[in-house]
C-alpha cells in the first residue's frame, strides 16, 4: 500500500531545480506529484513519480543527495471538509503528520493527496477502517 | 626507534654549541659566495665576524619569497652551477615560481632529514610506501621518496591524481605507508568509500602527511577512515622541501632538525624574535645548505616552539601545528580568521562531509563570509527542520569559535572540489 517518495535535496543556486527535473525528464520519468519546502539557502523537493528506482538511481549518478521513503497515496472526496475528515481519522488515532502534498491530477475516486506521517502501517488501517480509499502503489506509479 | 640517536638526543647545550658552528661556517661561506647577500651584510653594517653567539643571527636581516623571485632563477645560489645537481621549484601560484638548487650533499643531507621523520612516525626497512605526492618540479615526493629510500622501504612512485589507479595499487600492492596531502588523502578515502574498498582489506599502517596544514581534527578523521597513525611532516622548497620537521607517534608537534636547521619565531608585524612558547611567525635557517644556503628565510607559517623533551626521548625542539599562514590569515569585518579555525569547527560533524570552502566577498562595504558545506547524512532529508536545525547548530559553532556572523550554506555531496594536491579552502572575491 505505501507508495515510494523521493525526497531530493535542492541547493538554492540559478537553474538547479531545472537541472535535476530536466534529469527526470531526458530519462523518460513521469511525475505526478511533488512538493518543495525551502529556506533561503536550500529546499528539499519531493517526488511521486512512474518509477521511483529509476529516478533515485539516475539522481544518484548525477551527484544529487538522493532518500527515498514510504508514503500513504490517500484518496479524498473532492469537497468541502473532504480533506478534513482524513485528518481527522488520523489525530483520533494519535498518528502525526510530518508533511502532506496534493496530487497535481485527480483520479475517479476524487482528489489525491500524499501524506507522510510516523506511522504509516496504523494510518492506513484506520482510514481504510473508516471507509477511506488508500491508492496502491502500482497504481500511483502509472498516475 | 630513533633513526640517528646522536643527532637526535644530543644535550640542548651541544645543540647550542653545534649550531653556532653550523651557522658561522654557513654566514662566512654565504658572504663570500652570495652577491646578494654580502650586499645585504654591507647595507646592515655587519660582517660575518660579528655572529659570535646564536642571538647574534638577529642582527642579519631576513630573507623573504621577493628576494628570491628578484634574482629569478639562480642568483641566490651559493655554489657554481657544475656543483649543482638537481633543480626545484616551488608551485609559483602568484607569478614566476621560486627556484632552489641542491648540491650532492644536500640531496644527502635532504634524504638523511626525512629518514629521520620516517623513522619517528614508526616507518622502517619492511615497509612499502606509495608516494602520492606530485612528482616535479614540487620537492615533496622527491625528499619522501629519498627518505623512504634511506630508511630501506620499498617505494611506488605513484603521484599524485588517477584516484581509481591509487586505490587499485593500494589494493594490490599493499603499501604500509600512505604519503600524500592531508586533503588528498581525504578525497582518496571519499573515492575508496564509493568503490566499496574498506579499509581492513588494505594494509596501511601510517600516513605521513605534509606540504599543507591540517588541524588535529583533520588528522583524527584521516586516522579512522583509513585506520592508521597518522603523523604531520613540515618543509619548504626554499630551506629543502620536506625534512624540517616531523612528528613522532607521541604527537606533541613536529621534532625540528636543528642540526640542519635554526627555527626562530617572529612578531610578523616588528619582526621582533618571541621567546619559546609564544606564536608567530617561523623563520628557518639552513645551517648546512650548500645549494642555496638562505639566512633567515621568513616562512609566512604561523607557529610556536616547545624545547620541552619529549617522551620519545629526542630532544630537539619541537614545532606546534601550523596553526595558519600570514597570508592565509582573513581579515573578516575586521577580525581575524584563519581557515584552520572553521575546519576545527567542521570536523568530527557526521552528519556532513569534512570538505568545506570560505567564499569572502563584499556586500556594499561590508564583508561577508560564507561558509559552504556538504551535506552527507540523507536522512536528514526526511526531515526539513533537523536539516535547518543541523545549519543554525553550525552557524552557532562558527560564531562562537570566529566571532563573526557567518552564512552557513549547505550544499549537496561531492559539490566542493576536490584536488590531487593542495586544497583551496578559502575564495576571496573582494579583490576581484
Amino acid at each position: 500500500m505505501l507508495v515510494k517518495q523521493i525526497s531530493v535535496f535542492v541547493e538554492n543556486k540559478f537553474g538547479r531545480l531545472a537541472e535535476i527535473i530536466s534529469i527526470l525528464g531526458n530519462n523518460n520519468i513521469d511525475i505526478s506529484a511533488l512538493s518543495i519546502a525551502d529556506t533561503t539557502d536550500f529546499g528539499i523537493l519531493r517526488l511521486i513519480v512512474n518509477d521511483p528506482n529509476l529516478a533515485e538511481k539516475v539522481l544518484k549518478d548525477n551527484g544529487l543527495a538522493v532518500k527515498s521513503t514510504e508514503v500513504i497515496a490517500v484518496a479524498v472526496e473532492d469537497k468541502p471538509g473532504g480533506l478534513a475528515r482524513v485528518l481527522n481519522i488520523l489525530k483520533d488515532a494519535n498518528i502525526s503528520i510530518e508533511y502532506m502534498y496534493a496530487f497535481i491530477g485527480k483520479s475517479e475516486s476524487g482528489a489525491l493527496v500524499i501524506i507522510r506521517v510516523d506511522q504509516p502501517n496504523e494510518a492506513i488501517n484506520v482510514l481504510k477502517n473508516s471507509g477511506i480509499e488508500i491508492i496502491k502503489a502500482s497504481d500511483v506509479y502509472r498516475l | 626507534m630513533i633513526w640517528n640517536t646522536e643527532a637526535e638526543t644530543m644535550s640542548r647545550k651541544d645543540i647550542k654549541a653545534l649550531q653556532l658552528a653550523k651557522l658561522r661556517e654557513t654566514v662566512s661561506r654565504v658572504y663570500h659566495c652570495v652577491p646578494f647577500y654580502r650586499k645585504r651584510f654591507d647595507e646592515a653594517g655587519i660582517i660575518p665576524d660579528d655572529i659570535k653567539t646564536l642571538e647574534d643571527l638577529q642582527k642579519i636581516p631576513f630573507t623573504v619569497k621577493d628576494d628570491l623571485r628578484d634574482n629569478y632563477p639562480y642568483g641566490l645560489f651559493g655554489v657554481p652551477m657544475k656543483d649543482i645537481v638537481r633543480i626545484h621549484a616551488s608551485s609559483g601560484t602568484t607569478g614566476k615560481p621560486t627556484v632552489v638548487g641542491y648540491t650532492k650533499n644536500d640531496i644527502e643531507m635532504w634524504s638523511e632529514c626525512v629518514a629521520r621523520l620516517i623513522t619517528m612516525a614508526g616507518g622502517t626497512a619492511e615497509d612499502i610506501a606509495q608516494i602520492s605526492f606530485g612528482y616535479g618540479l614540487f620537492t615533496g615526493a622527491f625528499g619522501l621518496h629519498y627518505g623512504m629510500e634511506k630508511v630501506g622501504a620499498a617505494v611506488i612512485p605513484m603521484s599524485a591524481g588517477n584516484t581509481e589507479k591509487q586505490l587499485m595499487i593500494m589494493q594490490d600492492f599493499k603499501p604500509t605507508i600512505l604519503i600524500s596531502t592531508p586533503s588528498y588523502a581525504l578525497y582518496m578515502s571519499e573515492v575508496a568509500q564509493e568503490l566499496g574498498i574498506k579499509k581492513e582489506a588494505l594494509s596501511l599502517r601510517i600516513g605521513m602527511f605534509g606540504a599543507e596544514g591540517h588541524t588535529e581534527e583533520m588528522r583524527k578523521e584521516l586516522e579512522k577512515r583509513w585506520g592508521i597513525v597518522a603523523t604531520e611532516n613540515y618543509g619548504l622548497s626554499e630551506v629543502t622541501g620536506p625534512g624540517v620537521a616531523g612528528e613522532c607517534t607521541y604527537h606533541t608537534g613536529m621534532h625540528i632538525n636543528e642540526d640542519y636547521f635554526i627555527v626562530e619565531i617572529i612578531d610578523p608585524e616588528t619582526g621582533e624574535v618571541l621567546p619559546d612558547g609564544e606564536t608567530g611567525e617561523v623563520v628557518i635557517t639552513p645551517i648546512q645548505k650548500e645549494g642555496i644556503p638562505l639566512l633567515r628565510y621568513r616562512t609566512k607559517d604561523i607557529s610556536r616552539i616547545d624545547t620541552e623533551k619529549c617522551e620519545c626521548g629526542r630532544t630537539t625542539a619541537r614545532l606546534h601545528k601550523i596553526q595558519g599562514r600570514t597570508d592565509d590569515m582573513l581579515i573578516i569585518k575586521g577580525v581575524n580568521v584563519f581557515p584552520s579555525q572553521v575546519e576545527s569547527v567542521l570536523l568530527g560533524m557526521e552528519q556532513i562531509s569534512p570538505q568545506y570552502q570560505l567564499v569572502v566577498s563584499k556586500k556594499g562595504f561590508t564583508d561577508d563570509l560564507e561558509v559552504k558545506v556538504e551535506l552527507q547524512d540523507i536522512e536528514l532529508l526526511e526531515n526539513f527542520s533537523e536539516l535547518e536545525a543541523l545549519r543554525k547548530k553550525i552557524h552557532h559553532k562558527l560564531q562562537t569559535v570566529l566571532g563573526l556572523d557567518a552564512k552557513v550554506s549547505l550544499v549537496g555531496p561531492k559539490s566542493i572540489e576536490r584536488t590531487s594536491g593542495k586544497a583551496k579552502r578559502v575564495l576571496d572575491l573582494r579583490n576581484l
